[in-house]
């Protein structure tokens, strides 16, 4: 990753020109050709280093989703996350060091269908799920600020 | 709120994964919605200042740019403070997400939720404790939650 690298990554998390050639606008800022900044996005992509470049929707404007915990007993730890991960409505499950050891977002059209899902792996697990989602949302305007050093 | 017309998650649906890397993405992305692209970027502006779309670009995989501590910081706040200890940490320009949730008294008593994103652990308790001295008597406990491992992550998933 060399310095153009990380000006596209610094100075482009926000404010992606709405233009027809946005990937020329930024070439232009970079001075560097369109052709070259699609080719280092696509590189950055694949390298996983950018998830993606897109919009970031604001949580809870399309459809409905909230942040679920649950306490797993240690040894029953790979069956239930297993079970968890495969509703495609679950889409981020991340083990955490607490009592309440597994966390994960349900996203879905609508409310009732958060309340399925979350009914349905409590069912199944046999194991309480607690329910929290956002009340509200302190927006963060600008990106993540990286530090390169 | 906005509502959201079909039309415009259509284009949420199109654009999900990515902008398309070619020379006119906008072009792609109408081409797939089956409109003129100066209504889908007319749309992004538009739901752009409705805060539908918080931002436009480069989204950054913190974990594999070496993040590799990501830690969720919850703090317990009166409710009559969450507004303004929400600001404060929103301020300090290292927070990736902060939110509001309930409190599930006795199981859960945090109330405003923080991620923090650090390349090890001593760094990520270094930003804990900026937010404890950023909230000040506003914060009656805390604690960080360490993620041991990413067991499926995905971006946010909408189906027309």
């Amino acid at each position: 990753m060399d310095a153009i690298d990380r000006r596209l990554l610094d100075e482009f998390q926000h404010d992606l020109p709405l233009v027809p050639d946005p990937y020329a606008a930024i070439g232009r800022e970079l001075g560097i050709g369109a052709a070259e900044v699609i080719t280092r996005l696509d590189r950055l992509c694949r390298a996983g280093c950018v998830s993606r470049v897109g919009a970031v929707i604001k949580p809870g404007c399309a459809g409905a989703s909230t942040l679920a915990a649950m306490a797993v007993p240690g040894d029953r730890l790979e069956q239930v996350a297993a079970l968890v991960s495969e509703y495609p409505e679950v889409n981020h499950n991340y083990q955490r060091e607490h009592r309440l050891n597994l966390w994960f977002v349900v996203t879905a059209a609508s409310r009732e269908d958060v309340d399925r899902v979350l009914a349905d792996i409590r069912r199944r697990s046999g194991i309480e799920v607690l329910d929290l989602p956002m009340l509200e949302d302190f927006h963060i305007n600008l990106g993540f600020g990286l530090q390169w050093t | 709120m906005t509502q959201l017309d079909s039309i415009d998650r259509a284009i949420i649906v199109a654009t999900q994964d990515g902008l398309p890397l070619v020379p006119r993405p906008y072009d792609a992305v109408a081409e797939q919605v089956g409109i003129a692209a100066a209504e889908v970027t007319a749309r992004m502006v538009a739901m752009i200042e409705a805060g539908v779309i918080r931002r436009i670009g480069a989204v950054p995989n913190h974990y594999a740019l070496g993040y590799r501590w990501n830690g969720m910081s919850v703090w317990d706040v009166a409710d009559g403070d969450v507004a303004a200890a929400g600001a404060a940490m929103t301020a300090l320009g290292f927070v990736s997400h902060c939110y509001q949730r309930p409190r599930l008294l006795p199981h859960w008593p945090y109330s405003l939720f923080a991620m923090v994103h650090a390349r090890n652990q001593d760094d990520a308790e270094l930003l804990v404790r900026r937010i404890a001295q950023a909230l000040g008597p506003m914060n009656r406990g805390h604690r960080v939650l360490y993620s041991t491992r990413i067991l499926k992550k995905t971006g946010l998933r909408l189906t027309t």
